[in-house]
């Protein structure tokens, strides 16, 4: 095999039916069964945030109100983040490597690719979960101070499926469940720092600030996390918008086709 | 053979993993209701051939069709009609057992209240009602066994696949599972299960089919098989240079294997030629027994370790 077709076979459009929803549901089953320990931590982190640095942090720096405000969409953003990446790497190796759930699954109508687009969309479900229970707590807090905060659902789960589809690439590659701990430190530790969480991007290097808009996702969620919970529309925020679908479509179709590989032989 | 008669059929039928021809041209063909043991050393190509069939692995070369369907073009409706207890417990550690099986009929697209009335009748039959909320880490290996049976079945299955369906059972686990899959096969389900147990194999299968390096070296009814390579009875002997002598003369159209310390004599010859053989020379530690299935696998595929 020459190396375009080698390319080309990984980005293979996967042939995908209803019965995606019924791997998301074996999926949902599983979460609502185990619901007190998967809706807790998931509250209890932004508030611990919120406090530290929104109030213990930003008393030194300035005005408190204002810096909460401007962690608090960042920390909807990385809820978003984790809730789908932790998901589609430990979670989805658990399942496929020592459950052998995908095994089993595949044994019954469903194909391979439906398998693994149904692991995806549910990581995108955990991330409009957990989105969710971050964004109540930053009502609470009283930061949200603009209508538009209930488009975030919807980016959120957007933005949960790129994060899914970039950690299940990760998982097609994973020799063992101890090789996450790359992604986690060099992939998602570099994101939660510099996307704009908690200072804007803009105070860094103007060559960082390039590099973390063009190869950091977390970076164009922040933007629209911000945009939309404090109601500060910009043009650039379209921008943000299409480099997630585009990012999204590429990586949902490539981790598809390695997983197959992984799984088929 | 009318094609109503067979339901499986492979043709030249090659799985190769890189280099490594796990499956190597075989023929063959499953007929309607029997219920056909595949034997094999650890990585004669058994469980690579059951894998293919129920359309896991896609096959390198050959023809491979199930009820007429070539596995390559008709997946979906091919597993639709397959049961499959696989050789690792890939139940879902997650759920209850009643929920293991709900989850596994909706994967079959079967409507949740026939869903949970085949799931009764599965527990029922599989002996399992009293399990029916008990999480799987809970269950005694021989339950998951009946469980992964009862899962396999949630479809009303045509044919059933079982990949060494109590390797690790214990004595009472193991008969209990084997009366079950007696009952299925009197209501007429065609069953293929891989083994490496022989007694296993003479008890539950109409047919075997012995696998070595990927190929089918022999194939034919238990019994027959056993008559063809080993006879009726078997002679064993403590080794001894003398007895050896005295033995290759008397029987020297016999097999004569020597194992360890022990001299195995095999005979086409009616019963009783052991016995009068004994009387007038009496040897040390000689038994004579049924040959038996074991005899003619170890004769086909040696005793040379595996893996």
């Amino acid at each position: 095999m020459n190396l375009s077709s080698r390319v080309a076979s990984n980005f293979k459009l996967p042939k995908l039916t209803y019965r995606v929803w019924k791997v998301w549901r074996r999926n949902v089953d599983v979460f609502l069964k185990t619901y007190k320990v998967n809706f807790f931590p998931p509250l209890l982190e932004p508030i611990l945030y919120l406090i530290a640095f929104g109030y213990g942090l930003g008393s030194s720096i300035g005005s408190i109100q204002n810096y909460a405000q401007f962690i608090a969409p960042g920390l909807v953003a990385i809820s978003i983040m984790y809730g789908s990446f932790f998901e589609c790497t430990y979670s989805s190796f658990v399942r496929m490597y020592y459950q052998k759930t995908f095994d089993a699954i595949i044994t019954t109508p469903i194909n391979v690719e439906e398998v693994i687009a149904g692991e995806l969309l549910w990581g995108a479900t955990r991330s409009l979960i957990n989105s969710a229970l971050v964004l109540a707590i930053v009502a609470l807090f009283g930061l949200i101070t603009s209508p538009l905060f209930l488009l975030v659902p919807l980016v959120a789960f957007l933005a949960g499926l790129m994060f899914s589809s970039i950690a299940m690439c990760f998982t097609a590659i994973a020799p063992n469940i101890d090789f996450f701990n790359y992604p986690s430190f060099l992939f998602i530790t570099p994101m939660f720092l510099l996307s704009g969480t908690f200072f804007p991007i803009t105070t860094l290097p103007s060559q960082v600030q390039i590099a973390a808009q063009a190869v950091l996702p977390l970076t164009h969620v922040v933007a629209l996390m911000r945009g939309f919970i404090l109601g500060s529309i910009e043009s650039y925020l379209l921008l943000s918008f299409v480099w997630i679908i585009a990012v999204t479509a590429v990586f949902f179709v490539l981790s598809i086709n390695l997983m197959k590989k992984r799984l088929i032989k | 053979m009318s094609s109503s008669e067979f339901l499986i059929e492979a043709q030249s039928l090659t799985k190769k993993f890189g280099d490594f021809v796990a499956v190597d041209s075989i023929d063959f063909r499953i007929y309607r209701g029997e219920c056909c043991g595949f034997l094999g050393p650890n990585g004669a190509g058994k469980t690579t051939t059951v894998k293919m069939i129920h359309c896991f692995w896609p096959l390198t070369s050959g023809k491979l069709t199930v009820a007429g369907l070539d596995v390559l073009d008709k997946p979906r409706e091919i597993k639709n009609m397959i049961g499959v207890a696989p050789q690792e417990n890939n139940l879902d550690p997650d759920f209850t057992v009643i929920h293991n099986l709900r989850v596994y009929a909706r994967y079959f697209d079967i409507p949740k209240a026939e869903a949970l009335k085949r799931a009764e009748e599965m527990l029922k039959f599989f002996q399992l009602e009293d399990k029916r909320n008990v999480i799987i880490d809970q269950l005694s290996g021989g339950m998951k066994r009946r469980l992964i049976l009862a899962r396999a079945l949630i479809n009303k299955p045509q044919i059933l696949l079982l990949d060494e369906p109590t390797t690790g059972l214990d004595p009472q686990a193991r008969h209990l599972v084997w009366d079950e899959i007696r009952s299925l096969k009197k209501s007429g389900v065609t069953i293929i299960l891989t083994t490496h147990y022989m007694d296993e194999a003479a008890e539950l299968c109409d047919r075997v089919l012995i696998m070595d390096n990927g190929k089918i070296i022999e194939e034919g009814t238990p019994e027959g098989l056993v008559k063809k390579h080993v006879g009726e009875e078997v002679l064993e002997v403590d080794y001894d240079e003398k007895v050896l002598k005295t033995l290759q003369e008397k029987f020297s159209d016999a097999g004569l294997e020597v194992v360890s310390d022990r001299i195995h004599v095999f005979t086409n010859k009616p019963h009783g030629v052991f016995a009068a053989f004994l009387e007038d020379f009496p040897s040390k530690g000689a038994t004579i027994r049924a040959a038996n299935l074991e005899d003619v696998f170890l004769k086909l595929t040696g005793r040379r370790l595996r893996e």
